[in-house]
């Protein structure tokens, strides 16, 4: 870019610095790439071959957006970093995805409990960063809302009939509430990075999610037949690279290609 | 016409139409041999698939790039979907899906054997791909034209998709090929493992094999096994000289007069085995399937709780 001409900003909000940005875009991209990888664990392992099916779908769902981010989050790098070397070349403590997605899939119970956990959030902030300043991040929402839609349609109904379906479904997800609930604050706790991008309106204000978010949760806690679980001591600390030791072995299987022969083209 | 019925037996009539190319449909009357032939077929060629799954599912959490991985993931995916397709078709012949994977369970119902050799390297993605989705096509082309129209169908569309994923392993053999040393000899030790196993899958010899003169007759078949076999060599050797690469049979050979390659006996004791049951991987691949199946046993469970739940209740309000 020439240095005469004077920047013409994008939009009527202040764009956010490419070093607030990438970190946050970095956030998005391993929560999707963890999250599809946990799923894809499932791969020919399902409950029934239907549900194999949405889950390898959702898994790759997951992944293609988790690749349009690396992606966006090389550019604004700008280091000529590429989606595989953000992928595959960081460490655990260079993750930045929330805990909740790094946890082990557990019974479908849990893998369930989980992904509404997260689709749940996952959705509404789609749909707000979709008519968010970024035209990046909005382009990315734009497709990706649709397609998270689905996956919380598909969560919700599956907590709805493992809450009001057996005995011995209702206890597997009392379990999972029991082991997971601790996990899905940090989804709706700004980390700095979050709290600079919402101060200059490229991300939404979380408080205003939460609305939405404990309105769909009370919806389908309440057609589960299962009553809200009390608020626990949220653990936090993915999104700043302290995770659980589950994530080291997640990435070491990830990672093992890259790692065995490095800077080879597959 | 009806005359000639009149004096037509069922059977007959029935195998007027096959050879007549008409198609048979659910409804049709036909032999019950008929009817047990296609039950087994097509329920074997829908296990294939959900044991198929097992193999490539092994690398998609360790596939060396994103794409690798995304491509991989939808291709295990496209395998379930061949399976739902599968066995509602079956389902068509008067067998419940229940019944086809108790009988896939219990050992009675076999899936093709290739999927009980271990995937080791990367480079198998490319050899699944290349080779074993290779010889699948040549193996379900025909059955696009078979007489049962709820299976030619079904193969039509799958048909699409393997030859989608035969691209993609060769391209994975390509890149390896072009790429480092390393690379290249892992794709030849991956090749030296395949190779065999791949002829294979078109079964035993022709002399061997007891069905095929019936089910050639009845159009569910339309190439015998060394026929087969025979393309797939014709087809794969070229290939693999493209690639740099050595198949690992000594008397593969081009005959100039028959303008067919020559190739070495396969290890018919290794194939008697791994069908009896004694392949590297038979038994975590089956056991893989029941435990997944048995395990599952408590959400199909609750799914059918609550769907009665609702219904009840539904009929309670109106």
């Amino acid at each position: 870019m020439s240095a005469t001409l004077p920047e013409t900003p994008a939009t009527s909000v202040p764009a956010a610095a490419p070093n607030q940005l990438f970190p946050f875009v970095l956030q998005l991209a391993d929560t999707s790439l963890i999250l599809a990888h946990r799923l894809s664990e499932w791969c020919g392992h399902g409950p029934v071959l239907e549900q194999d099916l949405a889950m390898a779908n959702i898994a790759l769902d997951m992944l293609g957006e988790a690749r349009s981010y690396y992606q966006y989050a090389a550019e604004l790098e700008g280091q000529g970093r590429t989606e595989d070397d953000l992928a595959y070349l960081r460490s655990a403590v260079e993750y930045r995805n929330p805990l909740l997605v790094e946890q082990p899939n557990g019974d479908f119970a849990h893998t369930i409990l989980r992904q509404f956990l997260f689709d749940n959030f996952h959705y509404h902030l789609l749909r707000k960063l979709k008519d968010g300043p970024n035209a990046q991040l909005a382009a990315i929402a734009e497709k990706s809302v649709k397609e998270a839609a689905y996956h919380l349609k598909w969560s919700s109904e599956w907590v709805i009939r493992l809450g009001d379906g057996t005995d011995e479904s209702r206890k597997r997800l009392d379990k999972a509430i029991a082991t997971l609930w601790r996990f899905g604050s940090e989804l709706t706790t700004p980390t700095a990075t979050e709290t600079a991008l919402q101060e200059i309106g490229v991300l939404p204000d979380y408080a205003a999610l939460l609305t939405e978010m404990q309105a769909h949760t009370e919806h389908v806690f309440a057609e589960a037949t299962v009553p809200l679980p009390a608020p626990v001591f949220a653990q936090l600390g993915g999104k700043t690279g302290r995770h659980t030791e589950h994530l080291g072995y997640l990435l070491s299987e990830l990672q093992y290609m890259q790692r065995t022969y490095p800077g080879l083209t597959w | 016409m009806e005359t000639l019925e009149k004096v037509l037996t069922p059977e007959e009539q029935f195998q007027a139409r096959i050879d007549a190319d008409i198609r048979i449909e659910p409804k049709d009357w036909m032999p019950d041999a008929y009817r047990k032939t296609l039950i087994r077929q097509i329920s074997q060629h829908a296990h294939s698939e959900l044991v198929g799954m097992l193999p490539e599912g092994n690398w998609i959490t360790r596939a060396p790039s994103l794409k690798r991985k995304s491509i991989l993931l939808a291709k295990v995916q496209d395998e379930a979907g061949h399976g739902l397709y599968l066995y509602s078709a079956a389902e068509t012949l008067g067998t419940t899906r229940d019944q086809m994977l108790a009988d896939l369970h219990s050992g009675k119902a076999k899936y093709s054997s290739i999927f009980n050799y271990p995937t080791l390297s990367w480079a198998d993605m490319g050899c699944v791909g290349w080779l074993v989705d290779g010889a699948a096509i040549l193996n379900q082309v025909p059955l696009c034209r078979t007489s049962y129209g709820p299976y030619a169908r079904a193969m039509v569309r799958v048909c699409k998709e393997e030859s989608f994923h035969q691209r993609q392993g060769f391209e994975v053999m390509q890149t390896l090929c072009e790429g480092a040393p390393v690379q290249k000899e892992m794709a030849q030790e991956a090749l030296n493992r395949w190779w065999w196993p791949t002829l294979m899958m078109f079964g035993p010899k022709d002399a061997d094999s007891p069905n095929t003169a019936q089910s050639m007759n009845w159009r569910i078949k339309r190439f015998t096994n060394d026929e087969l076999r025979q393309k797939f060599v014709d087809m794969m050797v070229p290939q693999a000289e493209f690639l740099g690469l050595t198949v690992p049979d000594e008397k593969v050979k081009w005959n100039e007069e028959r303008q067919a390659y020559d190739f070495g006996e396969v290890n018919w004791d290794e194939f008697w085995a791994v069908v009896k049951g004694n392949g590297l991987c038979n038994h975590e691949r089956l056991q893989a399937r029941v435990d997944a199946h048995e395990e599952g046993a408590w959400v199909r469970e609750a799914a059918n709780a609550h769907a009665a739940k609702r219904a009840a209740r539904e009929a309670v309000a109106a």
